[in-house]
């Protein structure tokens, strides 16, 4: 993180499955190059032996009892499929 | 009633006030909804503050809610009162945005914890309110569909990501509203609108049925007239929920009474860090006037220091968007959301739906989040974030050694212009002084504290300590006991 690494936009894309035009490709290289290069300051921080907080509060071990609930019924569940047919969700093929 | 009270019309009262006029039969339940409905029909054309609304559901709400009272079953305060949600908290059978071409046509299948509560207690449910695309701005222009006007001059922003929430409540056009807040999406446009608002601790209101943006930094929270107001829908809303793993076990006190109970005098702190440069001076010059009256209630003020806060803006913008990358990534075109309609694969439908559905600011946020996770980036970026949060969550707590609260400025400018902040980078520094305690899970509070000399409203911002929401309110009720800011409202 020394120096400002670029950011390979078309591969970050593909990782993110976003299509981008070359318009925001081009805008999001220079919007996010001066952000990254904001970013670059957190170096500079002595994070020795210091652990990553990944919630405010900590909560361990939530459990709940193993019973059957009502959940969604079929046509709520599917009340907004972009395509269904009985009771499933239509999607395009995936195997030829 | 007080001559002076009852010349204000119904759409601007307190819940307070309109509880007991509803209790004391002075005004129904239908009235008052036809009156908020009314004056959203008069202003919206300027503000734009709603996505959608259901006036024939609000008045059978109010139908339902007076016909309660009839039977001497009213359920308590807001039994009766119109509330407004931001467009990311799930109302079943209501449409649910995000203000986002996504799921511009999705209808929610059920209620978020805080509507069914909300509903439990009477309230009357009105309103989709504007915001920026996935709750991700500082202005509500990141909105797919239409900006909102700041009701004090609609040709400025109402702040973000809550601005309908906070436009439509200074503009009347509800009594209290529901907002989120990540890195400031309630606190800020609170400021900008000149009305209260508040996130609480994290995890003291449920997340179950809200959008999520950034999961570990999201909490729901009120926009309301009065300090006591908020006191009132908190305590309807906070609560363990074990439909959210991250709902905390915290004893609820009822925060309206303890509000009486806690007189002070309290130790305030102010942090150095939060008084520098890009600070507009007539905000700091109000701010200032706030500490000024603590003291002379009788406060101790003390200077203190929280010496990671240049890091809270990085820290937030990579832990943030990270996990914008993955709560996002659910949005691909199959279950529900927009479906591209010449995709040529399955592959390609993913790539095009998200092309289509998603706007400029949530592709950006994505692409970084992304990136900041990426293999090779991931202990660089996301890990050293994490790191660096725990020593600013380390800074608060250290600060509350020696004082009750933190007193500090809540955006460093006022409402700025529809369009002047074009760079995303400008946009993000609107939030220097708010991200911090979403960073450390704090409760952090708005409150009205002063004009400019443009009459756009100030705010300053209070932070209290884990769970200790009922001090917050108290140290903010003192303030607001002494001034009347609140008796100003736009005009329209």
């Amino acid at each position: 993180m020394s120096s400002a690494p670029q950011l390979d936009i078309d591969h970050v894309a593909k990782l993110a499955r976003v299509a981008l035009t070359p318009e925001e490709k081009a805008t999001f290289a220079v919007q996010l190059g001066s952000v990254l290069h904001h970013i670059e300051q957190l170096a500079k921080v002595d994070v020795a032996g210091v652990e990553p907080s990944a919630h405010a509060f900590a909560v361990h071990n939530v459990w709940q009892e193993d019973v059957a609930r009502p959940g969604l019924p079929a046509d709520q569940a599917l009340r907004n499929a972009p395509a269904q047919r009985e009771n499933m969700v239509v999607v395009p093929k995936v195997v030829e | 009633m007080s001559a002076a009270m009852s010349a204000v019309p119904l759409h601007y009262r307190t819940i307070a006030e309109l509880a007991a006029a509803l209790a004391a039969r002075e005004v129904s339940a239908v009235e008052l909804a036809q009156a908020v409905i009314a004056r959203a029909a008069a202003v919206e054309p300027r503000v734009r503050a709603f996505n959608s609304a259901d006036p024939a559901d609000a008045l059978a709400q109010a139908a339902a809610s007076d016909a309660r009272r009839a039977a001497g079953q009213a359920r308590g305060p807001l039994d009766g009162i119109p509330i407004g949600f931001k467009d990311v908290i799930a109302v079943k059978d209501q449409p649910l945005t995000a203000s986002s071409k996504m799921l511009a046509n999705f209808v929610s299948p059920y209620d978020a914890t805080v509507t069914a509560r909300l509903k439990a207690a009477g309230a009357v449910l009105y309103g989709r309110l504007n915001c920026d695309e996935f709750a991700m701005g500082s202005s509500t222009e990141n909105s797919a569909f239409h900006p909102t006007g700041n009701p004090w001059d609609v040709t400025r922003v109402p702040g973000g990501s809550s601005g309908g929430s906070a436009a439509a409540l200074a503009a009347g056009e509800a009594i209290a509203t529901l907002g989120s807040d990540t890195g400031g999406s309630i606190r800020q446009p609170a400021a900008l609108c000149g009305v209260v608002g508040l996130k609480p601790t994290y995890g003291l209101v449920s997340r179950y049925g809200l959008i999520a943006y950034a999961s570990s930094l999201d909490q729901i929270g009120p926009f309301t007239r009065t300090v006591e107001d908020n006191a009132i829908v908190l305590g309807a809303i906070a609560g363990h929920d074990e439909r959210d793993s991250t709902s905390y076990r915290a004893e609820i006190p009822d925060y309206r009474r303890e509000l009486a109970a806690r007189r002070g005098p309290w130790k305030l702190g102010i942090p150095k860090e939060y008084f520098g440069a890009g600070l507009d001076p007539e905000i700091g010059a109000a701010v200032e006037q706030a500490i000024a009256f603590y003291k002379a209630q009788g406060c101790e003020i003390r200077e203190v220091s929280l010496p990671h806060t240049q890091y809270c803006l990085d820290t937030y913008y990579i832990i943030a968007t990270a996990e914008a990358s993955s709560n996002l990534a659910r949005y691909d075109g199959i279950r529900y959301g927009h479906r591209s309609a010449d995709a040529k694969d399955i592959v390609d439908l993913y790539f095009k739906s998200r092309a289509e559905g998603f706007g400029a600011e949530v592709k950006r946020r994505i692409i970084l989040g992304t990136y900041v996770l990426s293999s090779g980036y991931y202990d660089a970026y996301y890990l050293r974030a994490q790191k660096v949060r725990t020593l600013i969550r380390q800074d608060f707590l250290n600060a509350y050694k020696e004082v009750d609260a933190l007193i500090t400025p809540t955006s460093p400018i006022p409402a700025f212009k529809l369009g002047e902040k074009s760079d995303p980078l400008a946009m993000y520094l609107c939030d220097i002084y708010t991200i911090g305690v979403n960073l450390a899970g704090l409760p952090a509070l708005s409150l009205p504290c002063g004009f400019t000399k443009s009459s756009l409203p100030i705010g300053v911002q209070l932070i209290g300590q884990p769970f200790k929401e009922a001090d917050l309110l108290a140290i903010a009720q003192a303030y607001e006991r002494g001034h009347d800011w609140k008796l100003r409202t736009p005009v329209l």
